[in-house]
């Protein structure tokens, strides 16, 4: 279409349009905030999660109840895949990278992906550094178990943040485990006068100024979303309530009976995360959830939420 | 109704929490919409940006389409920021299948005209009507549009297209004033409520 648009500058303009500035990668985010991003493997999952309402698709391979089942490294997608989702739909598309493997993380940007997940959900390629996610135009959302950890992942440069979760499961205990972290500790910062930032800074092995933005604001700089185990409309809600700004669901969707009925009724307990009898009716005869794993079964060396650092 | 002016944002999706904030500093009692009973109690409202589908889908699905149409087209005041903007146009360009708009302004828009996320932009932006200087225009995967009907005014444009546009009671930019601080189109729409309410008051 008019790609070279932002690019370009008119005769007689003084200022040049920027593109890939802070503001517009993390209010890219803004604009998803009360949705539903979900995972999707085909073009055809890729039309059906936008029928359903979805506000982005995860274009990916695999979900990740496969990979766990599969075992092995599990990477980036393949480019044609990505790319007939992105052709499949009007909706943003993203797509994840290995966490630290930035030269994946160029690829997704060459294809258009309108944002990178750099995930957990796939095998880790650096076990010490993230990518850089300043020295790319795409925005980038990653996952975070707590307060330093999604503090860090900004520190590099990501727009939007997740709960991690425990992806592929398909039961929401370590989502919620991870969300009310991140909140309880938001909330602490916010009682700290500012000799006890330094400290806190220290402690979350985080970047002080940041410690500072989030004691000043009482929420992330970015937007803050929820992952890895909602299955229902019910989970769906639960996150939203417990404050996350939107959710993502992964295997739920396309693991279960009726994947588009489901869909539709994340979607629609998503928005009305605060009323019981929408959530009922939402949750009517939407067939089989997909069977799910207990996660107390899990071993530490299958836990995704691990990866990361 | 009290004297305050009371304006909403339809909080079925997207940056609902920003134009709250937007509105609240531009001196209106704001407050989400999402249901038929909190359309009827508000004197103005705001179509935030977000997913069109996705907002439009929810509306039809939720009962509000028709009351949303009934009062835009009985004069409320309404405000649309990029998705808002397509939600308000009369004619999409390229609409996915079944996908329905409020409408309330004669133009015809096309969905992410400005390209991807990758295409996504800041610029300066003059808009006809706002003083002291052009607002930071955010350009999210943003839409524009591609012709306006007689009724229509063209407010603002950038590199030959149409950005910004009013008719009569409805207002619609395609970037995002909400996400820069400045709330100087927030306070020209909270005006524009106020002389609906109160005509000849300002």
């Amino acid at each position: 279409m008019s790609s070279t648009l932002p690019h370009t500058t008119q005769p007689g303009s003084d200022t040049a349009p920027a593109t890939g500035t802070a503001r517009v990668k993390r209010g890219m985010a803004e604009q998803l905030k009360g949705g539903v991003i979900m995972d999707v493997v085909t073009p055809e999952q890729a039309k059906i999660a936008e029928d359903a309402g979805a506000v982005a698709v995860m274009a990916l391979e695999r979900v990740p109840a496969d990979i766990r089942k599969d075992g092995g490294v599990a990477r980036m997608s393949d480019p044609d895949m990505i790319e007939g989702i992105i052709d499949a739909v009007s909706i943003p598309v993203m797509a994840k990278s290995r966490i630290g493997h930035f030269v994946e993380a160029q690829v997704l940007q060459s294809l258009g992906v309108d944002y990178i997940d750099e995930s957990e959900v796939l095998t880790p390629a650096d076990e010490v550094n993230h990518s850089d996610k300043w020295a790319f135009t795409t925005p980038f959302v990653c996952g975070a178990t707590n307060l330093g950890e999604a503090l860090r992942r900004i520190a590099e440069g990501a727009a939007m943040i997740r709960s991690k979760g425990e992806a592929g499961t398909g039961n929401v205990v370590e989502a919620v485990r991870h969300l009310r972290q991140i909140k309880n500790e938001i909330a602490r910062l916010r009682g700290y006068d500012n000799h006890e930032l330094y400290a806190a800074a220290k402690e979350l092995r985080a970047p002080y100024e940041l410690v500072k933005e989030v004691a000043e604001l009482g929420k992330l700089p970015v937007v803050l979303f929820s992952a890895g185990g909602v299955a229902t409309p019910a989970d769906a809600a639960l996150m939203r309530q417990l404050g996350a700004e939107g959710v993502f669901v992964g295997s739920g969707i396309f693991k279960s009976g009726d994947p588009a009925k489901r869909a539709a009724a994340i979607v629609k307990a998503t928005t009305f995360y605060d009323d019981p009898k929408i959530i009922a009716d939402a949750s009517r005869n939407l067939g089989e959830a997909m069977v799910g794993i207990n996660c107390d079964t899990l071993p530490e060396a299958e836990r995704y939420a691990n990866r990361g650092w | 109704m009290s004297d305050a002016l009371v304006i909403g944002v339809l909080a079925l999706q997207g940056d609902v929490r920003e134009h709250l904030i937007a509105l609240a500093a531009a001196d209106a009692v704001a407050r989400p919409v999402r249901r038929p009973e909190e359309l009827a109690e508000v004197d103005g409202l705001v179509v935030p940006g977000g997913e069109s589908t996705t907002i439009s889908k929810l509306a039809v699905l939720f009962g509000l389409m028709e009351p949303l149409r009934a009062r835009v087209q009985a004069g409320m005041p309404v405000y649309g920021t990029c998705a808002g903007m397509i939600m308000l146009a009369d004619k999409i360009l390229d609409p996915r299948s079944g996908q329905e708009t409020i409408g309330g302004i004669d133009m015809i828009v096309r969905r992410n005209a400005f390209g991807r996320q990758n295409e996504s932009f800041e610029a300066a932006v003059d808009i006809a009507g706002i003083e002291d200087g052009p607002v930071e225009g955010v350009f999210i995967r943003a839409p524009w549009v591609e012709s306006v009907g007689a009724r229509a005014e063209v407010l603002a444009e950038h590199e030959g297209h149409i950005v910004a546009v009013r008719q009569g009671n409805a207002l619609a930019t395609s970037f995002h004033p909400e996400l820069t601080g400045d709330h100087r189109v927030h306070a020209l729409f909270v005006d524009m409520v106020r002389e609906n309410r109160n005509p000849g008051a300002l």
